[in-house]
C-alpha cells in the first residue's frame, strides 16, 4: 500500500488531482474494511457518537484496530431508527444500536461471522440484514445523496476518492462558461428550492451581464418546517455543494460566493466550514484554481432566525446586513442582486446536482424524471409513517410509493389521511390522490406544490382545519410586515379559521376565506404572502366536510380543536385525586377513592387532567 | 450571567465588552458586518445588552435605529438576558402533528412560565422553534444545543430534572 500523505497537499492542476485520486483509491485507508456509523444530526441526537467511540475501543480490545476502521458518515436516511451502524463487508444494517450492543456486534458478527439478529430492522416480521435489500433503501434512487453514508464529510480525501472535484476539473480544463450553462440547460435541472425555475436559464441570465463583479449564493436557509434535506447534504456531503457552486461561479463569471445557512443548523455550519477550509488548503477554492487562472472564494453567512430570509431578495438584504425584508422584483437578482450586482441564488440541493450532471452529461441526466421535470428529488419524510427520514426518488414517483413502500406505511395503525407537501406554501394530498406523481405540474393541479421536499404524513388523528390554522399561524408569525395584504390579510384569515376551530364559525365564513385568500395571493409582495393561503385553500378543497362539521355540528372529529372537545373520566378511575388537584378551575369533583367527574360547563379544556392521570382513566373526544 | 439587576453591565460583562471590541475590529472592513457582529454579541453575552448596541453602532458607524431594527427583526437576538438553559419546543409541522403542543403545555406548567419568559432562578427560558431539521425524531425539544427526541408530556419533568441537577453539580461553572 502506498503513502498517500505525500499527495495530500495543494493540488496544482487536473493531473495532480487525478494522481491524488488514484493514490487514494490504492491507499490502505480506502481499502480497509469499515464499520459505518451514521453521524447525521438525527443519529447524533440518538447517541451515535458514543456508539462510535465504543466501536473504536471495542475493536482495539479485540485486536482489530488495525484491520477495521470506524467511519463517521453523513445521514443514511432512516433517522427514526437511529443510531444506525452499517457493516461494510456484508452491508448489514443495524438499527437503534446502543453502546452495550457494540461488544456483541464486534465479537459475534465481525469476529464470529454471525449477524446480531435483534438489532436488524424487521420488515413484516422477517428480519432483513442487508441494507440494499431493505424496502426503505431498495425503493430509492440515491443520486444526489450518493455519498451520504459512504464518506466521512469532514475529510476532503474521501470526497476526492469517490470522484469528487472531477466535474470541476472537467469544467475548468475543457469547457467554456457558455458550454456549462448549455449543459445545465440540456439536463433540464429545475431549482430544488421550491419554485422549480430552470437552473440553466437562470445562469444564462447572469452570464449575459457584462458587470465585472457578480455573486453566487447558496440558499441553505431551509425554513420550511418538516424539511431537512438541505441540512443532511450540508452535514453529509458538503463538498458536493462547494463543487457545484464553483462550477456555477465559473459559468456565470463570478469570483465570490456566500452560503446562507440558518441559525438552527450549527452542525451544518461546522461541517461546511471544515469543508471550505479543506478545499482552500487543496487549492480548490482561492486564486488560480487547478492552475487555470480561475479565482473563487466562498464564505458562510449565518441566518438569525427569520423564515422570510429564505426568499431570495430577503436573503440578499440580510447578507447586506439589514432587516431581511424582501424587495420588489424586477429587478431580478440576476440583474441587480447582492450589493446591486448580478447575482445567482440557488438551493443547496440544486448545487449538489451540478457535479452529477456535469460528470454524466446533461442528456444522460435528463433520462430520469418526467417530461417536464428531470432528475431525482430528495424528500424529508416525516409524521406518522413507520420509517421517517430522508429519501431520494426520481421526480414523478407516486406519493404512494414514498408513504408505503419506502416509509413502511402509517405508524399509528390508523388510516392515512393526508400528506402535507411544500410546507407553508403547499397543500394536503388526500387518500384518493395517493397515486399522484411527485412532480411540479401534477402537484400544482391538486393545489399543492412540490416545494423544497418536506413531506409530512398525517393519519386520522389530525384535524385538517387545525392544520390550516397551524400554517396560518406560522406565516402570520413569519410575515415581515412590509406589505399590507400579507400582514393584514393573513391575520384576518387566521381570525376566521380560529373562529371555526372554536365552534363559532358560520357558513358564510368559508366564502370570505376564499375571497381573502385570492386577495392575499395576488397582492402580496413576495412569495411568502403569495403562497400563504395555499394550506387553507387545499384543505378547503379536499376536506371541506371537516370545515362544515366544525361550523354546523360544532364537532371536531379528531378531538384536536380544544373548544369542541369533551373530557370524560372513565370507570377505571380510582379516585386518586391527582386530576382534581391540578385542575386550575376546580371543574373536577369526587370524593377520595371514588369515581370522579368533570363538570363540562366549568371545564376550560386545558388537558392538564389528561396528562396528569397515571391510570389512563381520562379520555377526550 | 449578570449579578446586578439595575445595571445590566456587571463586572464580568466589562470583560466581555472588551472582547466584543476586538470582534468588531476584526469585522470592521467586511461588507454586511452588522449581523455577524450581532451574532457574536448574542453568543458572548447570551443576549444583546444596551452597552453593546451603543458600541456596535459607534464602531461600525451604523445608526442606532438600524442596529435596533435589525435586532428586533430576527428571533435569534434577544434584548433581555436569557436563562442558563434555553428550552425551545419545536412547533414545526412534523412535531406539531406528533403532539408538540401538549409538550409545550407540560413545560409551561412545570416551569410556571409562558413563552419568552425566564424562570425566577434564571435557569430556564422557554421559547418555541419552527423545525430544527430533526423531524424524523418528532416531537423534539432543544435545550441549548441538546436535542431531546420522541418527547412525551410525561417525560418533561425528567428532562428538566437532569438540567437542574447538572446546575447543582456545576454551581461555579460559567460559560
Ligand atoms: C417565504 C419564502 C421562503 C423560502 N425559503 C427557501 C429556503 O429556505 N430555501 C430555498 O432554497 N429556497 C427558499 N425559497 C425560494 C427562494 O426564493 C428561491 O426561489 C430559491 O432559493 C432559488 O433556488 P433554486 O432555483 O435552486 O430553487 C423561499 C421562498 C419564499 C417565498
Ligand atoms: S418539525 Fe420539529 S424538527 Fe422538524
Amino acid at each position: 500500500m502506498m503513502d498517500i500523505n505525500k499527495h495530500m497537499h495543494f493540488v496544482k492542476n487536473s493531473a495532480e488531482l487525478d494522481a491524488l485520486r488514484n493514490a487514494l483509491l490504492k491507499s490502505k485507508e480506502y481499502n480497509s474494511e469499515k464499520v459505518f456509523v451514521c453521524a447525521g444530526g438525527g443519529c447524533i441526537a440518538s447517541g451515535s457518537m458514543k456508539v462510535k467511540d465504543a466501536f473504536i475501543s471495542q475493536l482495539a480490545t479485540n485486536g482489530l484496530g488495525e484491520k477495521l476502521s470506524v467511519m463517521e458518515t453523513g445521514c443514511l436516511g432512516p433517522c427514526a431508527v437511529g443510531p444506525i451502524v452499517v457493516i461494510g463487508k456484508d452491508d448489514t444494517f443495524y438499527q437503534k444500536v446502543r453502546v452495550q450492543d457494540v461488544k456483541d456486534i464486534v465479537e459475534k458478527h465481525l469476529m464470529g461471522g454471525k449477524v446480531v439478529e435483534n438489532l436488524l430492522h424487521p420488515v413484516e416480521e422477517i428480519k432483513v440484514s442487508k441494507k440494499s435489500e431493505l424496502p426503505f433503501f431498495k425503493n430509492q434512487d440515491k443520486q444526489v445523496l450518493r455519498n451520504c453514508g459512504k464518506i466521512d464529510p469532514t475529510k476532503i480525501a474521501d470526497y476526492i476518492a469517490v470522484g469528487g472535484y472531477q466535474a470541476l476539473s472537467k469544467v475548468l480544463s475543457t469547457m467554456t462558461g457558455e458550454q456549462v450553462v448549455q449543459e445545465v440547460s440540456i439536463s433540464g435541472l429545475r431549482g430544488r428550492g421550491g419554485a422549480g425555475f430552470p437552473t440553466g436559464t437562470k445562469w444564462g441570465f447572469a452570464r449575459k451581464s457584462q458587470d465585472e463583479t457578480k455573486y453566487i449564493l447558496c440558499n441553505a436557509d431551509e425554513g420550511d418546517p418538516g424539511a431537512f434535506m438541505d441540512r443532511s447534504i450540508l452535514e453529509g456531503d458538503p463538498h458536493s455543494i462547494i463543487e457545484g457552486m464553483i462550477i456555477g461561479a465559473f459559468a456565470i463569471g463570478s469570483s465570490q460566493g456566500y452560503v446562507y445557512v440558518r441559525a438552527e443548523y450549527p452542525l451544518a455550519v461546522e461541517r461546511l466550514q471544515i469543508a471550505i477550509d479543506q478545499a482552500r488548503t487543496f487549492g480548490l477554492i482561492g486564486p488560480n484554481i487547478l492552475g487555470t487562472g480561475f479565482n473563487f472564494d466562498l464564505e458562510i453567512r449565518k441566518g438569525s432566525g427569520a423564515f422570510v430570509c429564505g426568499e431570495e431578495t430577503a436573503l440578499i438584504t440580510s447578507i447586506e446586513g439589514n432587516r431581511g425584508e424582501p424587495r420588489p422584483r424586477p429587478p431580478f437578482p440576476a440583474v441587480k442582486g447582492l450589493w446591486n450586482k448580478p447575482t445567482v441564488l440557488n438551493n443547496v440541493e440544486t448545487f449538489s446536482n451540478i457535479p452529477l450532471l456535469i460528470n454524466e452529461g446533461g442528456a444522460q441526466y435528463a433520462e430520469k424524471g418526467t417530461e417536464k421535470s428531470k432528475g431525482t428529488k430528495i424528500f424529508a419524510l416525516a409524521g406518522t409513517v413507520k420509517i421517517s427520514g430522508l429519501v431520494e426518488v426520481a421526480v414523478g414517483t407516486p406519493l404512494r410509493k414514498l408513504v408505503y413502500d419506502i416509509g413502511g406505511g402509517i405508524s399509528s395503525g390508523k388510516k392515512y389521511k393526508a400528506a402535507q407537501i411544500g410546507g407553508p406554501s403547499g397543500g394536503c394530498i388526500p387518500a384518493e390522490h395517493l397515486d399522484v406523481p411527485l412532480d411540479y405540474e401534477a402537484l400544482n393541479k391538486l393545489g399543492a406544490i412540490m416545494g423544497s421536499g418536506g413531506l409530512i404524513v398525517m393519519d386520522e388523528s389530525s384535524c385538517m382545519v387545525d392544520v390550516a390554522r397551524f400554517f396560518l399561524e406560522f406565516v402570520q408569525d413569519e410575515s415581515c410586515g412590509k406589505c399590507v395584504p400579507c400582514r393584514e390579510g393573513i391575520v384576518r384569515m387566521k381570525q376566521i379559521v380560529d373562529r371555526i376551530c372554536d365552534g363559532k364559525g358560520e357558513m358564510k365564513d368559508l366564502d370570505e376565506l376564499e375571497a381573502l385568500a385570492k386577495t392575499v395571493t395576488h397582492a402580496s409582495l413576495c412569495g411568502l404572502g403569495q403562497t400563504a393561503p395555499n394550506p387553507v385553500l387545499s384543505t378547503l378543497r379536499h376536506f371541506r366536510e371537516e370545515y362544515i362539521e366544525h361550523i354546523s355540528d360544532k364537532k371536531c372529529r379528531t378531538a384536536v380543536c380544544k373548544e369542541l372537545i369533551v373530557f370524560k373520566i372513565l370507570d377505571v378511575c380510582n379516585g386518586c385525586q391527582a386530576c382534581k388537584k391540578v385542575c386550575p378551575v376546580h371543574a373536577i369533583h369526587g370524593e377520595k377513592k371514588l369515581h370522579h367527574t368533570i363538570d363540562e360547563a366549568e371545564c376550560i379544556r386545558c388537558g392538564l387532567c389528561l396528562s396528569t392521570c397515571k391510570f389512563d382513566a381520562i379520555v377526550k373526544y | 450571567m449578570s449579578k446586578g439587576e439595575k445595571c445590566s453591565c456587571g463586572d464580568d460583562e466589562k470583560g466581555l465588552l472588551e472582547r466584543l471590541e476586538e470582534i468588531i475590529v476584526s469585522f470592521k472592513n467586511k461588507p454586511g458586518a452588522l449581523i455577524p457582529v450581532l451574532q457574536a454579541t448574542q453568543s458572548l453575552f447570551g443576549y444583546v445588552p444596551q452597552e453593546a448596541i451603543l458600541k456596535i453602532s459607534e464602531m461600525l458607524n451604523e445608526p442606532l435605529h438600524k442596529v435596533h431594527g435589525v435586532i428586533t427583526f430576527y428571533s435569534f437576538f434577544s434584548l433581555k438576558p436569557r436563562g442558563k438553559y434555553l428550552i425551545r419546543v419545536c412547533l414545526g409541522t412534523a412535531c406539531y402533528v406528533q403532539g408538540a403542543n401538549e409538550i409545550l403545555t407540560a413545560l409551561k406548567q412545570q416551569l410556571s412560565i409562558e413563552i419568552g419568559e425566564t424562570t425566577t432562578d434564571k435557569l430556564f427560558t422557554l421559547d418555541v422553534g419552527r423545525c430544527f431539521g430533526a423531524c424524523g425524531l418528532a416531537p423534539i425539544i432543544m435545550v441549548n444545543d441538546d436535542v431531546h427526541q420522541f418527547v412525551k408530556p410525561s417525560g418533561v419533568k425528567k428532562i428538566l430534572g437532569a438540567y437542574k441537577k447538572h446546575k447543582a453539580v456545576n454551581q461555579e461553572e460559567e460559560t
